[in-house]
C-alpha cells in the first residue's frame, strides 16, 4: 500500500509547481537580496561592488538607529496593547456577555478585514486639524481642552498611528484569545468556583495560567506582524512629519526606491529579517521554558 | 469555533444559578450593557461619521462641526468619487490581480499540502519546514530582486508581477493550512480509493479536493483579504496610475485631492468599505475562523 502513497511521480506532479514557484519567487530572491548587500546601485543605472561598506554605513547611520527605535517602540507598545486589549475583550466575551457575545465579536472584528488605506484616510480625517478640525478636535474643544495638531508632530502622530492600529486589530486578538479561553474545560472552572475561587483569584490562579499557550501564540504573532509594520504608517503619515514616524520597513523602501540604492535597501531588509528571526526564536524558547518549569 | 461557541453556554447553566444575592445579577446586566454600548460606539461611530461626512459639501465639511448631519445631502459625491478616483479601473485591476492569484494559490497550495501530508516520502518534514519559513520572511526581503527581474524581462507595465508575487507569497500559509486540514482525514480513505483502481492523482482530485471543500473556501477567503488589502507589493510593482489597485488608487486620490474634495474622498472610502462589508455580512463566521486559524497554525 505504501507504494501508492509513495508514488514519486505523483509527488513531483503535486508538489513540484508550488515548490518551484516558492523557490523562484521567495527563496532565490532572499539569497539574491543578501548578495545585494555588498553592492550599490539599482537596475536602471547598474550595480557596483562595495564590499562591506553598506554594513559599515549601517552602524554609523543615525537615521537607521531612529528607524530601529521607532520600530521597537511601535512593536513593543502594539504587542502589549493588542494582546492586553484582546485578552480583555476575550474575558468580556466569555464571562460578561456570554451568549450575546457573538454579534459583538463579529462587530468588533469587522475593522480587521478593512483595507488599511481606507482606515488610514478615515483616521486622517477624524484627527484632522487643518484646514478645519476633525471630530477628535471638535470633541476636545467642546469639553474645554485645547485642539491638537495631531499629525503635525512626531509624538502626536505616533499616538494616532497607535490608536488606529489598535482600533483595526483588537477584534482579531479578541477572537483569537477568546477561542483559547473556550478550550479551558468548564469542569476546572466549576470546581475552582466550588472551592471558593472568585473573580480575581479565579482569574489569577486558574484562567491566566491555563490561557498562557494562546497568549504566547498571540505575542509571537503580534510581534512578528508589528515589526513589519508598513501599510498603516505609509498610508497615514508616510513616515512624517520629517522622518519622525519612519519604521525600518519604510526607511528601506525610501532608500531603495527614492534614493535608488538597492544595496543599502537590502541591508536594511536583512536587518529586518534577522530581527524577526531573533524575536521569534527568543519568545519561542522562553515560552518553552515557562511550560517545562 | 462556531461549534464550540454553540455548545459553550449549556454546561455553565447547570449548578451555579444559585447566586447568594440577586444584586450580582443586576450588576452584571448593567456592566454588560455598558460594555456593549462602549464597544458599539468605538467600532461603529467612526464608520458612521465617515458616512455622514461623505455626503457633505466642502463648505459644509470645513465650516461646521464634523459631527453635524449634512446641511444638504450631496449624493452626487458618490458619482464624483467613482469618476475622480477612477474606481472602475482600480477595482478591475484589483480583480485581475486577485482572482488568478487566488486560483493558483488554492490549486497549488492544496496539491502541495496533499503531497506533504498524505503522501509518504523521505524528507517531507524538511520541505514543510522550508515552506513554513516563508511565512516569516518580510516582503521587503524579496522586493528588490523581484523588481530587477520583472524590469529585465519587461513585464513592469502589466499586472503580471502582482499575480506572480501574490501567488508565491500566499503559498506558504496555504500549503501549511491545507496540510493541517488533510491531517484530519484518515489515509485509508485515499488508500481505499486507489485499490478500486484510481491512481493517487485521481483520488486527490476526485476525493481529496471535494472532502476539504470547506477548508478551501476558508483558506481562499483568508488569501482574498491578504491580497485585496495589500499595499506594499501593489505600490512597488504597479505604481503607474493605469495599473493602480484599489488601495494604491485610494492613496493617490487622497494625495491629489484629499485636501480639496473631502466628500468625494470619503465617498470613495465608503464604497471600498461597503464592498467589504457586503462580503463580511454573509461570511463573517467563516472569515473570523479562517483568519485566526491561520495564526494558530503559523
Amino acid at each position: 500500500m505504501k507504494s501508492v502513497l509513495g508514488d514519486r511521480k505523483a509527488i513531483a506532479i503535486l508538489l513540484g509547481p508550488a515548490l518551484l514557484i516558492y523557490t523562484l519567487v521567495m527563496l532565490v530572491p532572499v539569497v539574491w537580496s543578501f548578495v545585494y548587500t555588498f553592492f550599490t546601485g539599482d537596475p536602471l543605472s547598474g550595480f557596483t561592488f562595495v564590499g562591506g561598506k553598506n554594513f559599515a554605513h549601517m552602524f554609523s547611520d543615525p537615521q537607521i538607529w531612529s528607524a530601529f527605535l521607532f520600530t521597537a517602540k511601535y512593536a513593543l507598545l502594539m504587542t502589549v496593547l493588542q494582546v492586553g486589549l484582546g485578552y480583555g475583550l476575550a474575558l468580556v466575551y466569555n464571562f460578561i456577555l456570554k451568549k450575546s457575545s457573538s454579534i459583538i465579536r463579529t462587530l468588533v472584528f469587522f475593522p480587521v478585514v478593512l483595507p488599511t488605506v481606507a482606515v488610514a484616510i478615515l483616521f486622517q480625517k477624524l484627527f484632522q486639524s487643518a484646514p478645519s478640525d476633525g471630530v477628535v478636535n471638535n470633541l476636545l474643544t467642546e469639553i474645554g481642552l485645547g485642539r491638537v495638531d495631531w499629525l503635525g508632530t512626531g509624538t502626536t502622530a505616533f499616538v494616532v498611528i497607535i490608536v488606529m492600529d489598535v482600533w483595526r486589530s483588537m477584534g482579531f486578538y479578541g477572537v483569537l484569545i477568546f477561542s483559547g479561553l473556550l478550550d479551558i474545560p468548564e469542569e476546572i472552572l466549576e470546581s475552582a468556583r466550588i472551592d471558593g475561587a472568585r473573580r480575581w483569584k479565579l482569574f489569577r490562579h486558574i484562567i491566566l495560567p491555563l490561557s498562557m499557550p494562546i497568549v504566547t501564540a498571540s505575542i509571537i504573532f503580534s510581534i512578528n506582524g508589528t515589526i513589519k509594520v508598513f501599510d498603516s504608517v505609509y498610508a497615514l503619515t508616510l513616515g512624517g512629519p520629517g522622518t519622525s514616524t519612519t519604521p525600518l520597513t519604510l526607511y528601506m523602501y525610501a532608500e531603495a526606491f527614492q534614493y535608488s540604492d538597492y544595496g543599502y535597501g537590502s541591508t536594511i531588509a536583512l536587518l529586518l529579517t534577522v530581527l524577526c528571526l531573533i524575536v521569534t526564536l527568543f519568545i519561542f524558547r522562553s515560552s518553552r521554558r515557562d511550560i517545562t518549569v | 469555533m462556531t461549534a464550540a461557541t454553540a455548545t459553550r453556554p449549556a454546561p455553565a447553566r447547570l449548578p451555579r444559578r444559585t447566586r447568594p444575592f440577586s444584586g450580582a445579577r443586576l450588576v452584571r446586566n448593567v456592566l454588560s450593557t455598558i460594555v456593549i454600548v462602549v464597544l458599539l460606539v468605538i467600532e461603529i461611530y467612526p464608520l458612521f461619521w465617515m458616512f455622514i461626512n461623505s455626503l457633505k459639501s466642502n463648505f459644509d465639511f470645513l465650516n461646521n462641526p464634523t459631527w453635524h448631519l449634512p446641511t444638504s445631502w450631496e449624493w452626487g459625491n458618490y458619482g464624483a468619487a467613482w469618476q475622480i478616483g477612477s474606481l472602475a479601473t482600480t477595482i478591475t485591476n484589483s480583480a485581475i490581480a486577485t482572482i488568478p492569484s487566488l486560483i493558483l494559490i488554492v490549486i497549488l497550495g492544496t496539491a502541495a499540502g496533499f503531497a506533504l501530508e498524505v503522501m509518504v516520502w523521505k524528507g517531507r518534514n524538511t520541505v514543510l519546514l522550508l515552506i513554513l519559513g516563508g511565512i516569516m520572511i518580510p516582503g521587503q526581503m524579496i522586493l528588490l530582486p523581484l523588481f530587477t527581474v520583472y524590469y529585465n524581462i519587461g513585464v513592469t507595465g502589466t499586472l503580471i508581477p502582482l499575480i506572480i508575487t501574490y501567488t508565491a507569497t500566499g503559498l506558504p500559509l496555504t500549503t501549511f493550512m491545507m496540510a493541517t486540514y488533510f491531517r484530519a482525514i484518515p489515509r485509508e480513505v485515499f488508500e481505499a480509493s486507489t485499490i478500486d483502481g484510481a491512481s493517487i492523482l485521481r483520488s486527490f482530485w476526485s476525493i481529496g479536493f471535494p472532502l476539504i471543500r470547506n477548508a478551501i473556501v476558508t483558506v481562499a477567503l483568508v488569501q482574498f483579504f491578504l491580497i485585496w488589502n495589500d499595499l506594499l507589493i501593489a505600490i512597488t510593482f504597479a505604481d503607474q496610475r493605469p495599473l493602480n489597485t484599489v488601495q494604491a488608487g485610494l492613496l493617490n486620490f487622497s494625495g491629489d485631492y484629499g485636501s480639496k474634495q473631502y466628500g468625494p474622498l470619503l465617498a470613495a472610502v465608503c464604497i471600498t468599505v461597503g464592498g467589504i462589508l457586503v462580503i463580511y455580512l454573509f461570511l463573517n463566521q467563516r472569515i473570523m475562523k479562517g483568519l485566526t486559524a491561520g495564526t494558530l497554525k503559523g
